[in-house]
């Protein structure tokens, strides 16, 4: 029961750093969902100083890793004359990074969309940003779900990261109290079952999301639901 | 030149549309050779010839989703999308090409119906958010020409809950709804199932009845015998010939085109018996 106990004991504080972790996780995402899209969509500019712009930014962003561009933004960008605190370093390093791999996803969603799709618009008099906005998007959010719903769930879990940059995040307070007490077992135990409590939820919210978009399978699920029937004999005995 | 039927005395400027010595060509590979040809508001013109002779592409270039590489077309008598006006090369901006096509009805071989709207919501979209049509007006209208394809009960259907052939009358009252001057059908019935290519033909002939001016291509040997004003034989991206249902059909002048008929409609008289 001690073991137990005393997990419980470190709980408010990784509680605390939990609730940092979520924060910057959700801003962070949705500044990448933002930016991926703007970068997705300037990918397929017709303008080639814009496309030449967006693909520098993708490949560069995708070929340097996530713990350089903290330390990047956080130790390198000062020189600059530019501070930002851990938090904002954090939140913009994780969006940057996250940005980049979410303007390929937007990108080959939006060049999955049927060519059909955007023939039909045209025929019908539609402009190019008509057309996007009205026809090519809606579709292409459809395809890229799954993928940017992997990305929900993982960004929880990368965020771990901005604990180098002395985030006090639910990582940074683990180890914070790990090196203060040495209890490792107890505490990184507790770490690792509050990210799964945060993770499953998000995993099983993003698998939600994804049925409820898919219109086929709304309709197969439509048909499987009014075929249940009270579960009859089950364990009656 | 030395086209009989109706089809010769269109000029650019009588026509609704007008084809003159229009070509296409992808790198060396030239799809449309000279193509010239006129439409008179109210014809029906049917487009019939071998696959690969460059029907569905002069279709295509008639609305710019195709670009052409010589010639030019004129529309109501004024040359669009690219033409040369002082011996200089002149390209519509892009605001001119689209009200052009919102003036074009097209129907195509994959229907290519929005799947995330509703038959309604597919039917509303284009004269809500193209021609400023008042919500409720466009309803209306898009309700009336449900009426008018036989699908009334289907308006809050999505395309994946229809059949093919009402898929297809569903992008015909899509195209409808944006009161078009001229249609286009790129072999509208020949992603069809034989059974339901009747209900999609009829509403073409019911339409074409009405008056409006239709451009087709089509391997439907009867509609476009019964029902156009003109029949147009291609092959190898050139007209061969052109003239009346009646004379291409019963006498065609050109040794090509006896042996595409002659093809053709001894297939369809074999899917007739079978």
């Amino acid at each position: 029961m001690t073991v137990v106990h005393e997990m419980l004991s470190f709980l408010p504080d990784l509680l605390q750093g939990a609730l940092t972790t979520i924060t910057v996780s959700l801003l962070a995402y949705v500044l990448a969902l933002i930016g991926g899209l703007a970068f997705g969509l300037a990918r397929l500019s017709p303008f080639l100083a814009v496309r030449s712009v967006a693909t520098v930014y993708v490949q560069f962003i995708r070929g340097t890793p996530l713990l350089l561009q903290l330390f990047s933004i956080y130790y390198v960008l000062p020189y600059a004359g530019i501070v930002l605190s851990p938090f904002a370093s954090g939140v913009l390093g994780l969006a940057i990074n996250y940005s980049a791999y979410m303007a390929e996803v937007f990108r080959s969603g939006i060049q999955a969309v049927a060519a059909g799709q955007r023939e039909a618009g045209q025929s019908l008099g539609m402009s190019r940003r008509l057309l996007m906005r009205r026809i090519i998007l809606p579709q292409a959010f459809r395809i890229v779900i799954p993928p940017i719903g992997n990305f929900f769930v993982a960004i929880f879990k990368d965020s771990a990261l901005v604990s180098v940059i002395t985030m006090r995040d639910l990582m940074f307070t683990g180890e914070l109290l790990a090196s203060a007490t040495f209890k490792h077992f107890e505490i990184f135990g507790m770490v690792a079952i509050i990210y799964f409590c945060i993770s499953y939820p998000v995993a099983k919210f993003v698998e939600y999301v994804e049925a409820r978009f898919d219109v086929q399978k709304r309709g197969q699920a439509i048909g499987v639901q009014q075929q249940q029937g009270p579960p009859a004999v089950v364990g009656t005995g | 030149m030395s086209e009989p039927s109706t089809v010769e005395t269109a000029s650019p400027q009588s026509s609704l549309l007008y084809l003159e010595g229009v070509s296409k060509s992808y790198g060396a590979l030239s799809v449309l050779r000279d193509i010239s040809l006129g439409i008179e508001k109210g014809q029906v013109v049917c487009l019939i010839g071998p696959s690969g002779a460059g029907k569905s592409t002069l279709l295509r270039c008639v609305n710019h989703l195709e670009t052409i590489n010589g010639g030019t077309i004129h529309f109501e008598g004024k040359p669009v999308y690219r033409y040369m006006r002082d011996g200089k090369l002149v390209v519509d901006p892009e605001r001119r090409v689209e009200a052009i096509r919102a003036s074009i009805g097209m129907v195509f071989q994959s229907f290519n119906l929005f799947p995330h709207l509703t038959v309604l919501g597919n039917i509303v979209e284009a004269p809500i958010h193209v021609l400023h049509q008042p919500r409720a007006e466009a309803r209306d209208n898009a309700l009336a020409l449900l009426a008018k394809v036989g699908l009334t009960d289907k308006a809050e259907n999505y395309p994946h809950q229809l059949s093919g052939g009402q898929q297809q009358r569903v992008a015909i009252a899509r195209a409808l709804a944006m009161n078009p001057k001229l249609m286009l059908f790129d072999e509208a019935t020949s992603a069809l199932d034989p059974e339901l290519v009747g209900e999609v033909l009829k509403v073409m002939r019911d339409l074409a009845a009405e008056g409006m001016t239709m451009l087709v291509v089509t391997h439907e040997m009867g509609f476009a015998r019964d029902v156009s004003d003109a029949v147009v034989f291609m092959a190898n991206g050139e007209i061969v010939e052109k003239g009346k249902p009646a004379e291409i059909f019963t006498a065609p002048s050109n040794q090509r085109t006896r042996q595409f008929l002659q093809t053709i409609l001894h297939s369809e008289g074999m899917a007739g018996a079978a």
